[in-house]
């Protein structure tokens, strides 16, 4: 398939949109794990971390990732990055399949697509300061040879993302873990990305400071046309940013649309007992509010269910759902989800 | 069931009236019925309180926090976690505690367990009642019992709570051999009533596994079990779901909220999640910078937030009940450095509110209207003024 061609239909929410238009393309992306068998004994079993994923994500548009824990959405995010090889699928970046690459050639190409870590802390190095954290990549990727010009953009970089020129002489343990995460935005800003991949950048972060870094990143995507892939477990905060949101369960996507869309009318029953299982802040709605609890717990991706991932726990499913894998379909234009009775 | 303590915990599930189990409105009714000071018992009494004789509504004061101050001796100088903090939790109520990282809220906790690491950490005033007795003032040994039966514990990490080495059955008899001085085959089967009490199946087996063959939710699951093995009357939550994926967390919450009134267990929930808060409190404090800001019923502080920083703090979180915003408004700024706290109050170099006198002078907590609505600010009649502040 040559990287030019029509986004395929199975690249959910963009059937319509002419390949040209998407800045990342995800194909059939499959990544396995093989675990056990080593020292420990135990039988070698094969996790399936991520399991014929397909999205795209358009110029300037910031698709958000949602799902629990161990579900795949950082080894998405890492497969996207090619910093995890993918088992198979394609990474369609700027128009060019990224999972033949080789270091040398994948070089120029991680400068346009960067990564913002959740932890803040143990993501910067300590022994740098702040201004070298900031220097070192506009270094490595010879964007300004002159040491005080590139004093200059670090500073410019630093007032970008709302810090002070002196915060470039401190080191990351003086700083606070929301100014840690600034950092942490700056210096994936400092090779000139096109797409970020946001895994849980707020996540660690106390919710008065969550909101400074989430209108910082909306500000910094107008003014400088970024796209984001936004990885988060905060449904809230999912809606608020993206345009559109993917919902992950198990390795695969079970559901995908407009933002809009997704949360006032979702088809998975996945999606809707994760949107049920949010607490609101506000005792008066909660206290009249209906309160599904969805039981069972995520099964091991060693050994996912058959039929349906998420048949073991799902409130209406029939016994089809034991035998038949459901495929994302479109089920009304550009709302996707995978589920035999959507 | 042989021991005495164990019949009195099957005597209390017996007595569970069927409004208990029942459905949500019931149970609406019933806890409207035990919030607030002012809040009447119902007038007829099919209500049985499961503990104790007195009705909800007057219910006594379980654990009364008068002035607490902890404070750590670190090399950048003292920090006062716990500053000076008064509250208090009543007969079988949820009371919760929120705040944003390192105000305060653990070292509470870890302060009425008297767990406060010394020699860097140390109770430097105040007093701790619990059921009329001072917890400051007990020997080790009697302050042990406490720990092990009165009050329970639940942790955010339940793996850094559990010892990894011995298995979840021989962790749960353990205390209810020392504590309840059960037999051993006694404390085999209270655990394993205890394991199927918090959802876990085929307890039999489960019971000789070890920590680490266990998933997050039922460590937690298990850590609960553990803080309810010796029928305590209260337990604190330290962000019991904080490290839970969303499904988890309101399994976890739904039973903790369920065993709580079931067995008439009044519960510490300390987290930073305001929705957690809204889905499960009867009263909220409010901490900022080692000091309670802001005390009410849940319905108070979220309907009328009377303390800058909680209104703060409602207004940064996007929510899904409402149009998407097409800003947030975060708090601006950043919580103080606890060493070095500023005179006056601690939230005015981020308050929107803050007048002169602000930077001078600390203010206390005062009561704003007669349902026991308290808060330590100096504007707070601006912002009753402020309308319906949330939205
Ligand atoms: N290097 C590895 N070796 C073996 N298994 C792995 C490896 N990396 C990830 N996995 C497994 O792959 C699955 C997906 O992991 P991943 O980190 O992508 O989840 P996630 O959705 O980002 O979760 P979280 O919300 O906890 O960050 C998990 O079951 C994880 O244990
Ligand atoms: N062992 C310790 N030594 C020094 N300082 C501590 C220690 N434990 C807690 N603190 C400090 O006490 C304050 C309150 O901490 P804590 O109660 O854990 O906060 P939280 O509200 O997040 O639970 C923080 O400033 C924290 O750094
Ligand atoms: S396919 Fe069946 S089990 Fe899967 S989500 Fe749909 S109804 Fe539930
Ligand atoms: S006392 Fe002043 S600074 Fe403090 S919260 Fe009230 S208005 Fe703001
Ligand atoms: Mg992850
Ligand atoms: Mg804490």
């Amino acid at each position: 398939m040559s990287p030019s061609a029509e986004v395929p239909v199975a690249t959910a929410g963009v059937s319509r949109v002419p390949a040209g238009d998407a800045l990342l393309q995800v194909r059939h992306l499959v990544k396995h794990f093989t675990v056990g068998g080593g020292l420990f004994g135990g039988t070698p079993g094969v996790v399936r971390a991520v399991d014929d994923v397909s999205f795209a994500i358009r110029r300037g548009e910031t698709l958000g990732l949602v799902g629990e824990s161990g579900c795949g959405k950082t080894t998405t995010g890492r497969c996207i990055l090619q910093l995890e090889r993918p088992t198979s699928g394609q990474v369609i970046f700027e128009g060019r399949d990224l999972t033949g690459l080789d270091q040398v050639a994948l070089r120029p190409v991680r400068r346009r697509m960067q990564v913002i870590f959740q932890d803040p802390y143990s993501s910067l190095n300590p022994r740098m300061t702040v201004g070298q954290i900031l220097a070192e990549p506009i270094a490595v990727h010879r964007l300004i040879t002159n040491a005080a010009r590139r004093r200059e953009r670090v500073h410019d970089l630093l007032q970008r993302v709302g810090l002070l020129p002196q915060h470039a002489d401190r080191y990351p343990h003086q700083l606070s873990g929301g100014q840690r995460q600034r950092v942490g935005i700056a210096r994936a800003l400092a090779v000139e990305p096109a797409l970020i991949i946001c895994d849980e950048p707020v996540s660690a972060l106390d919710v008065s400071i969550q909101a400074q870094i989430i209108n910082l990143l909306e500000d910094l995507q107008a003014e400088l046309h970024l796209t984001y892939l936004f990885i988060a477990h905060d449904l809230a905060v999912v809606r608020h940013i993206s345009d559109r949101v993917a919902v992950m369960y198990l390795g695969k996507i079970v559901e995908i649309a407009d933002r809009r869309e997704l949360y006032e009318n979702p088809l998975h029953p996945y999606t809707q007992a994760l949107l049920a299982a949010v607490p609101i802040p506000d005792p008066a709605l909660e206290a009249s509010r209906p309160r599904p609890v969805l039981g069972g717990e995520v099964p091991s991706p060693l050994n996912p269910p058959s039929g349906c991932v998420f048949h073991p726990r799902c409130p209406i499913a029939v016994d089809r759902c034991r035998g038949e894998i459901p495929p994302l379909r479109e089920i009304t234009p550009g709302h996707w989800a995978a589920c035999l009775l959507a | 069931m042989p021991a005495l303590a164990v019949a009195r915990f099957e005597r209390r599930l017996c007595r569970r009236n069927p409004v208990l189990g029942g459905g949500r409105k019931e149970r609406a009714v019933r806890r409207a019925t035990t919030v607030g000071r002012g809040a009447k018992p119902p007038a007829e009494c099919d209500e049985v309180p499961l503990r104790g004789a007195t009705l909800r509504g007057v219910v006594g004061t379980l654990l009364e926090v008068r002035n607490l101050q902890t404070h750590f001796a670190t090399r950048g100088g003292v920090v006062r976690a716990v500053d000076g903090v008064s509250w208090d939790v009543r007969e079988g109520e949820t009371v919760a505690l929120v705040g944003e990282s390192g105000c305060g809220k653990s070292v509470s906790a870890l302060s009425i367990m008297r767990l406060v690491a010394a020699p860097a950490g140390r109770i430097v005033g105040g007093q701790i009642l619990f059921k009329g007795r001072d917890l400051l003032r007990l020997g080790e040994e009697e302050m042990r019992r406490v720990r092990g039966r009165e009050i329970g514990m639940v942790f955010q990490e339940p793996m850094t709570s559990l010892n990894p080495v011995l298995n979840i059955g021989r962790q749960l008899t353990e205390g209810l051999e020392i504590h309840l001085k059960l037999s051993p085959a006694d404390a085999r089967r209270r655990a394993e009533e205890l394991l199927a009490m918090v959802g876990i199946s085929d307890p039999g087996r489960r019971l000789r596994q070890y920590p680490h063959q266990f998933s997050g939710g039922m460590r937690q699951r298990m850590m609960i079990a553990m803080a309810l093995a010796c029928n305590p009357s209260l337990v604190l939550a330290d962000e019991p779901t904080t490290a839970l994926d969303v499904t988890i967390q309101a399994q976890i919450l739904e039973l903790m909220k369920d065993l709580s009134r079931r067995l008439g267990v009044a519960m510490l929930i300390i987290t930073h999640n305001l929705g957690v808060v809204a889905r499960y409190a009867d009263r909220v404090n409010v901490m900022y910078a080692g000091r309670i800001v802001e005390r009410a019923t849940a319905r108070e502080v979220y309907g009328r937030p009377r303390h800058p920083y909680t209104l703060g703090l409602l207004r940064s979180v996007p929510r899904l009940d409402e149009p998407r915003r097409a800003r947030l408004t975060p708090i601006e700024g950043q919580p103080p450095d606890l060493t070095r706290l500023p005179p006056g109050c601690a939230f005015a170099p981020r308050c929107a509110f803050c007048v002169e006198r602000c930077t001078r002078e600390a203010p206390p907590l005062a009561e704003v209207d007669a349902g026991g609505h308290v808060s330590a600010c100096w504007e707070a009649a601006r912002l009753e003024r402020v309308g319906e502040p949330v939205r």
